[in-house]
């Protein structure tokens, strides 16, 4: 009997211990353990694209549609290439769409925020999205206005 | 002068020898044949002893410290308009130091005193002599279950540890602060990433795991046999742990996170 609580404890804490786990590789992490978790990839290319990480989350009007799954530079455009991966059940950006890098809060985290255009034409796997503006960099900002100044 | 270095000798060579028989002990215990079916039972056992009922200790301290990591990280980053990164400061702290960290300083003490003391206490009653003239090793009876119900436990308590911290942390800034869920869990799920921090968390832990029972094992199983031998060793025990635990944190920390 005795050795029973022994066993049946043991067998608790191994499984607390793995449900922890699973929990900290799920919430904490944000594994994807399966990479196709339904989605089609869209590319775009831009000048500067700041502080952006795989896995930043890609939005329109704030609300997440996708994620960000590799940035690489494009060798013979000399820019970087961001892959994105939107949800497949996202079926109305168009062709025409816009992308922008953009901050959440002043120090927060940077995402890309996507806008709609006019088309009827819709973005499918592996397209490009032309119209996309780089992330403000501080230094360019304040090395812009100082030379404006001095212009004067 | 002469005795002061004599002395000083002494010390040295008597710290040295007990470095030496500490890997003997570890060798031998560990090295052995294995005998599944007689140490199953065994090692279940000190596991219960050692983990689950560490448990409590375990979760208890690891949801007040997440809650204060929450409350600190709220107080200082709401000066900078950005308190939505508090769950990426809770988590990265807990994952990557503190869970592993404090996890093996409380089962340093929690557990290690314990397995100390019931190992000298064998030694003093002449426990262990006897198991040895009915020809069972003491070693590989009493020190190997206890070592690998140590390296077992010590991961999962940390995980644990980082769980609780973590779920602690997001009722102080989420539940009474009022920091937005989704930026919450958003901002922390960006920044933590499973091989970069999870699993060296959990390497950490499990080098802890090793350091903590190892010594605590050998204290016990080296010390004076009598009442005050078995005190010595029991506070050398929770004394070397910590300082092994904290010395050996930053060597790991420099291993994975320097640039070295």
């Amino acid at each position: 009997m005795r050795m029973r609580t022994v066993e049946i404890g043991v067998g608790a804490f191994m499984l607390a211990g793995i449900l922890a786990l699973v929990v900290l590789v799920l919430n904490v992490s944000g594994l994807n353990l399966s990479e196709q978790t339904g989605g089609y990839k869209v590319y775009a290319r831009f000048d500067n694209i700041g502080g952006l990480t795989p896995r930043a989350k890609v939005a329109m009007s704030g609300v997440q549609i996708g994620q960000v799954t590799a940035i690489r530079i494009d060798r013979d455009m000399l820019m970087a290439e961001v892959e994105m991966e939107i949800f497949n059940d996202v079926d109305y950006l168009t062709t025409d769409s816009s992308a922008s890098i953009l901050t959440a809060g002043l120090l927060g985290e940077q995402y890309i925020g996507l806008v709609p255009g006019a088309e009827d034409e819709i973005l499918g796997s592996g397209d490009y999205i032309r119209d996309t503006q780089s992330a403000l960099v501080l230094e360019e900002l304040i090395g812009k206005f100082l030379f404006n100044k001095v212009s004067e | 002068m002469l005795e002061l270095l004599q002395r000083l000798g002494h010390k040295t060579l008597s710290r040295l020898a007990a470095i030496g028989r500490a890997g003997q002990v570890l060798v031998q215990s560990l090295v052995a044949a294995p005998q599944p079916l007689v140490m199953l039972p065994l090692v279940l056992k000190q596991i219960y002893f050692v983990g689950v009922l560490s448990l409590v200790i375990i979760v208890v301290s690891g949801g007040f410290i997440g809650m204060v990591l929450g409350l600190q990280g709220y107080t200082i980053l709401v000066d900078y308009g950005s308190e939505q990164a508090v769950g990426q400061m809770v988590a990265l702290s807990l994952v990557r130091e503190l869970a592993p960290v404090v996890a093996a300083l409380l089962f340093a003490g929690r557990a290690g005193s314990a397995l100390t003391a019931e190992i000298g206490l064998m030694k003093a009653t002449e426990q262990l002599a006897s198991l040895e003239m009915i020809g069972v090793d003491p070693l590989r009876r009493i020190v190997a279950p206890r070592l690998w119900a140590g390296f077992i436990c010590m991961p999962i308590l940390a995980i644990i540890f980082a769980v609780v911290g973590i779920w602690g942390g997001s009722l102080v800034a989420v539940d009474w602060l009022g920091i937005y869920e989704g930026s919450f869990w958003a901002n922390m799920q960006q920044s933590v990433d499973f091989y970069d921090d999870v699993l060296n968390g959990i390497i950490k832990a499990v080098c802890f795991g090793v350091v903590v029972t190892w010594i605590a094992v050998f204290e016990g199983y080296d010390c004076i046999p009598t009442s005050e031998g078995i005190s010595q060793a029991t506070t050398r025990t929770v004394v070397y742990s910590s300082l092994a635990v904290l010395g050996l944190d930053f060597i790991l920390t420099a291993l994975m996170f320097g640039e070295l």
